[in-house]
């Protein structure tokens, strides 16, 4: 399967998701597909590969979360991106789907606060479990001192 | 006066009863600040919980507060046991983003030094790993100083390149820091020479060695689907039979011009990726002399003259990517909003997925076998908890 192959059968099953690109390509998918979709990527494109998972704070735009997987037989690497919309914290889990999902959204949880729905084990990994707040979102102030110090 | 009463304890050898035992967070086995807290049946591992976080140090957060020339030095503060690839990883994400050229000298310097790192790492791997399986070989401690004094020839290349040995601060946007000082070629080629010479000793220690044998093969096993699936890199995925290597399959920094193979094996235990990385080992001197050979002359840098740190602008914009470390994909996502600071920085660390597959593959095997599982994963914990 080739990059073009894929980005036309992505068209064609996922005809609201909005793509980009070639190497990678990137797919941004309403937060209710987001499973569906990462189960079309393993299956259907081939892409088994999970390298990571991660969000992005937009600040009034709300988080994004991205993940990246690729065929590693054809060397095709896919950008999966949702937008989960001002104020929302929750998004479906990829856990079901790729193993390496686990720790990737423990971290995103703990990072940014953003809860996985179906994830076994959802609890911080990083950080300690009476850590107040969540560093990577934007409004977690680096200036101000955050006591007690541990 | 009667004598204390003694209470007796019935215990039950049959085997049923299950135990939780702590090991770390402080264990020699571990090279590093990790905690599994495991179940056990007997000896034998039925379940383990991975602790991890002990060297976090939030590495996303402080690359937001810092510009384009200040974080490349941090960045090696990842994987401090491979620093060179981590500061590579860093200024090609931001050199992709800014389109920013790198000359043909300063990418060969790049090729020379991330080559070096991974012989250094893969060697401190080895000791490692052998002093943790022990007794088996003989007193245990021998490789580990066979291979401690040939990483430092290589440290002292790095000393006379960058001024230090460790931590080296030698990439930067558009280029490296640092021309190769007089000399330098000459003691590389000599370098390079002796550490072939010595690595078939390695393996006829090792290989010859009916303990190791015993400990490495069938141990670990990593099936393809399972290596894919948790997202290991490397050579624990060259391992489980998986012909991936970023250099080939992705080059950046003119690695397709140079001529080398990519070791595979398909049995997935620790044994097989033993055997990929003494073949990296080959392969890695192989392309430092080929670069050596045809370094080109001209400038190191397409930015030089930095006056002041945030000097260095990336317009807005976003990408992934990835450089083939020796535990991996050592993989930066980076979101940049034209300022000299980036909006945000995702770290990908090899060593952070591929740890996550212990709690896949440890249980079954015996608390002994822990020990060599993870030092054939080869965490660094810098990498892991960032």
């Amino acid at each position: 399967m080739t990059a073009d192959q894929a980005r036309a059968l992505i068209a064609e099953r996922f005809a609201d998701a909005q793509v980009e690109g070639s190497a990678p390509i990137v797919a941004t998918v309403p937060p209710d597909r987001w499973l569906a979709f990462a189960q079309f990527a393993r299956q259907e494109l081939g892409c088994g590969f999970f390298s990571f998972l991660t969000a992005v704070d937009w600040k009034d735009q709300g988080l994004e979360v991205v993940a990246r997987v690729d065929n590693l037989d054809h060397n095709v690497s896919l950008f999966m991106k949702t937008r989960l919309g001002p104020g929302v914290s929750a998004c479906a889990s990829l856990t079901s789907v790729y193993s390496g999902a686990n720790w990737m959204e423990r971290e995103g949880f703990d990072m940014f606060g953003i809860r996985f729905e179906g994830h076994p084990d959802l609890r911080r990994i990083l950080l300690s479990d009476d850590w107040e707040g969540y560093p990577l979102l934007k409004s977690y102030a680096v200036d101000t001192p955050h006591p007690p110090y541990r | 006066m009667t004598a204390p009463s003694v209470k007796r304890v019935e215990l039950d050898y049959t085997g049923s009863e299950r135990l939780t035992m702590n090991m770390g967070p402080q264990h020699p086995s571990a090279h590093g600040v990790f905690r599994a807290v495991l179940t056990l049946e007997g000896e034998t591992v039925v379940g383990v919980d991975s602790v991890i976080g002990y060297l976090h140090r939030c590495h996303e957060k402080l690359a937001e507060t810092l510009t384009y020339a200040q974080y490349p030095s941090i960045a090696s503060k990842t994987d401090y046991v491979a620093a060179m690839t981590s500061e590579f990883a860093y200024v090609r994400a931001a050199e992709t983003i800014g389109k920013f050229e790198v000359p043909k000298r300063a990418q060969y310097l790049r090729v020379i030094v991330s080559e070096l790192q991974r012989v250094a790492s893969h060697l401190l791997w080895l000791g490692t790993w052998c002093m943790d399986m022990g007794g088996a070989l003989g007193g245990g401690a021998t490789i580990f100083l066979y291979c401690i004094r040939e990483r430092e020839l290589i440290l002292d290349l790095f000393e006379s390149l960058v001024g230090a040995r460790l931590l080296y601060g030698f990439f930067q946007v558009g280029g490296v820091r640092y021309d190769v000082p007089d000399g330098w070629i000459a003691s590389c080629r000599e370098t390079v020479d002796l550490l072939d010479s010595r690595i078939s000793e390695y393996e006829q220690m090792l290989e010859e060695n009916p303990f190791f044998m015993a400990r490495a093969q069938g141990v670990g096993v990593i099936t393809r689907e399972l290596a894919e699936s948790v997202g290991i890199s490397g050579p624990l995925l060259r391992g489980s039979g998986v012909n991936w290597d970023l250099r080939r399959s992705d080059p950046y920094s003119s690695y397709e011009d140079f001529d080398f193979k990519v070791p595979v094996e398909t049995a997935g235990d620790c044994f097989a990726r033993y055997r990929v990385r003494m073949v990296e080992f080959r392969e890695s001197l192989k392309i430092v002399r080929q670069a050596l050979d045809r370094l080109p002359e001209g400038p190191i840098s397409s930015r030089p003259g930095l006056k002041s740190v945030g000097q260095t602008r990336v317009p807005k914009g976003e990408t992934y990517v990835r450089v083939e470390g020796a535990r991996g994909e050592v993989g930066c996502y980076l979101v940049a909003d034209g300022s000299a600071k980036p909006y945000r920085m995702k770290w990908r660390g090899a060593s952070f997925s591929n740890l996550a597959i212990l709690p896949h593959i440890i249980p079954g095997h015996k608390v002994a076998d822990i020990v060599a599982i993870m030092g054939s994963v080869d965490p660094v914990f810098g990498e892991v908890d960032r």
